[in-house]
């Protein structure tokens, strides 16, 4: 396992209110290992979706330095964050955020196409991963036409379709009842175990707790706990 | 992912509905409008034609030089073997002599002394050996009293001059003038008819007298002020081309006498008005592609927010502002062109109608409908086809350009907070 997967240094986060500055991170020091499978927890405005967005480049710290996979991030320009995050980083949303005119399986193709991954890779890229997340009865149907369950499943499938080295989760479970949750955590879990893919959560799900090997506690932006739970 | 956008903007009707439904009404009016303008301007083509300019017009380089004069003392001679060169060189063109003149009207009483006298502005045609320029001047029409000239040493005068002189039906009147050597000249005519046109400079003092007379009166044997060709129907380039290949043979810039050719379009205002009614075109090209545009604009901007969902997602996955915003405007070509189809097929449906059946204005235009076509018509020409496309997808691109602007002006982080809410 790489140790510097993800190294983050007195990392800050202001955002401005008024004349006033809002820090919504302070100083924050971590590091992640490959295959990890974390959890960022902590009470509503602790920070966590905060500090994933920063660990997937979609926004940048106001301080401090950021390593994901070897790029620092803040120096990547908005066309590299993206192909970072195209090539190596996937996102599974609270919302699912499917594109609600594709089907199931354009849905999860599409960051294939963005990738110019060929016809028939792509077609075997997609079967397999909505093997993994057991939706391959459904690849014809809209968002609008599966349940929620079904629709945060694809979700996953959107995300691990390219094999990507990360994936970052911002409370997937939310959503969900209590059946769906652990199905879904079962299968991230089963991912990770598998792949060997780095999953990190922002959760404040009591269910998510015990799939984590790794639990970091924020409060108003401050790391207050990192420790290793469930025998991680 | 070509394929890929198209999907989404089958399926997404929001997406693609009304910006087709606003881009094919547009195009619509494009189309309708060019193909009217292209009748109206082939009307002013025809109607000029027929009085004036021909659809080509042979000159001497002389009478060229003073052609607004009409110095037909620079006329050409020997027009009889001029025109049967013509006629046997360009079987399918009517080539047809005409003298303008300038004369005294004198009105005679009982005992021959002048009673009344007016200045006349004459033309000479042939009006007794064909029926050719009775139809092209639509001389039945404008004869509002009396007949057209059925032997030598008639003529028709049109109303003003009669009202003026006192002139009836069957009067004998005397023209006097200078021959084209100069000399005075004067000679009997016997008014057939009175003819009105509907257009003062021929209602205020015209005459109209066969070509024969004429030479006859101005000792111009075998002369004329001009030949006219006309072609069945009109074509800019074939008057070009002919007049290019008469000049070539015929036309000697050295010589002032030698004769000339000049297609319609160069012939006095011609040229001008039609390139000022192109121009007029063009700007109303382009006022729509920017009204267009701007209507675009905002219902991409609506679309745009709504779809900042999506886009944020697609930032997510990893796709670039530039790829997104370069995605849009794809998107936009599709409907563009879609959208011009669709308008350019409804469009050519009433251009075809406003060409097959016109529309009357005589109602509007009291007697002038003798000189003037009375119905206004659209044209269909292969333009018609692909003019819809310039506004079409360029008001669509134009639109989608903007809109997108917004995908540059918000931070990632922001457009991908967007969908959280
Ligand atoms: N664009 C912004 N401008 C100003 N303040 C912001 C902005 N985004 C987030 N914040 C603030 O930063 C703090 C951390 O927000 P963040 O979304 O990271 O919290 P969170 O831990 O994910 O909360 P939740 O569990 O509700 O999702 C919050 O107090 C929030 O109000
Ligand atoms: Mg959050």
């Amino acid at each position: 396992m790489k140790e510097n997967f993800i190294e983050i240094k007195h990392v800050k986060k202001e955002y401005p209110m008024g004349t006033n500055k809002f820090v919504a991170l302070k100083d924050i020091d971590l590091n992640f290992s490959e295959g990890e499978f974390t959890g960022i927890v902590g009470p509503s405005g602790s920070g966590k979706t905060t500090l994933l967005n920063i660990i997937g480049s979609l926004d940048s710290q106001s301080e401090g330095e950021v390593i994901v996979l070897g790029y620092e991030v803040a120096d990547l320009s908005s066309s590299k964050s993206a192909r970072m995050r195209s090539e190596n980083i996937g996102f599974i949303f609270q919302t699912y955020n499917l594109l609600p005119v594709y089907t199931v399986f354009e849905n999860v193709e599409f960051p294939l196409l963005l990738l110019r991954i060929n016809k028939n890779e792509r077609i075997k890229l997609v079967t397999e991963a909505l093997k993994w997340v057991g939706l391959l009865d459904k690849i014809k149907s809209r968002p609008s036409q599966i349940s929620g369950g079904e629709c945060q499943r694809v979700a996953i499938a959107r995300a691990i379709v390219k094999k990507p080295k990360l994936v970052l989760a911002d409370e997937p479970t939310a959503n969900l009842d209590a059946d769906n949750s652990h199905n879904i955590l079962k299968t991230m879990k089963k991912i990770n175990e598998e792949t060997g893919t780095t999953f990190i959560f922002a959760t404040h799900d009591a269910k998510v707790i015990k799939y984590l090997k790794r639990k970091i506690t924020l409060l108003d932006g401050s790391v207050a706990k990192d420790e290793l739970v469930n025998g991680g | 992912m070509l394929k890929f956008l198209a999907k989404g903007l089958v399926r997404d009707r929001s997406r693609s509905f009304f910006p087709i439904l606003i881009i094919a009404a547009g195009v619509m009016l494009t189309v309708i409008f060019y193909s009217w303008l292209n009748g109206y301007i082939n009307m002013l083509i025809e109607d000029n034609a027929r009085f004036d300019t021909g659809h080509v017009k042979i000159v001497t380089r002389a009478y060229n030089e003073l052609i607004d004069q009409k110095p037909y003392d620079l006329a050409m001679m020997n027009v009889g073997h001029r025109i049967e060169t013509l006629s046997r060189d360009y079987p399918q063109i009517q080539w047809q002599p005409r003298i303008y003149f300038g004369g005294i009207l004198d009105v005679p009483d009982e005992n021959k002394e002048t009673l009344k006298q007016g200045k006349v502005a004459g033309l000479g045609v042939n009006l007794l050996n064909s029926n050719f320029e009775r139809d092209i001047l639509n001389l039945e029409q404008a004869i509002k009293q009396g007949k057209m000239p059925s032997k030598l040493g008639e003529i028709l005068i049109s109303r003003d001059i009669a009202e003026k002189l006192g002139i009836q039906i069957n009067d004998e009147v005397t023209m006097f003038g200078s021959t084209m050597y100069g000399s005075i000249t004067m000679q009997n005519f016997i008014v057939s008819g009175i003819v009105v046109f509907g257009v003062q400079i021929l209602d205020k003092g015209a005459v109209i007298i066969d070509i024969s007379d004429v030479r006859k009166f101005l000792d111009m044997e075998d002369s004329a002020s001009e030949i006219l060709g006309f072609i069945p129907k009109y074509n800019e380039a074939a008057t070009y081309q002919i007049s290019a290949e008469f000049n070539e043979q015929n036309s000697d810039p050295t010589e002032e006498f030698s004769e000339i050719m000049i297609p319609l379009k160069d012939q006095g205002q011609m040229a001008f008005m039609i390139n000022v009614i192109d121009q007029r075109m063009g700007m109303f090209i382009f006022i729509f592609i920017f009204v267009m545009s701007l209507v675009l604009w905002n219902s991409g901007l609506m679309n745009g927010i709504r779809r900042y969902g999506e886009i944020g997602v697609r930032l997510a996955i990893g796709e670039s502002k530039g790829h997104i915003y370069r995605s849009l405007i794809l998107e936009s070509i599709i409907i563009g062109i879609t959208a011009t189809i669709i308008g350019t097929g409804i469009g050519l449906i009433f251009a075809f109608m406003l060409q097959h059946y016109g529309i009357n204005i005589s109602s509007f235009m009291k007697d002038a409908e003798v000189i003037m076509n009375s119905t206004m018509r659209a044209q269909i020409t292969p333009s018609c086809y692909v003019i819809g496309f310039i506004p079409g997808v360029f008001a669509s691109i134009i639109g989608a350009c903007f809109a997108g602007i917004g995908i540059y002006r918000r931070n990632t982080a922001q457009l991908f907070k967007e969908l959280e809410t």
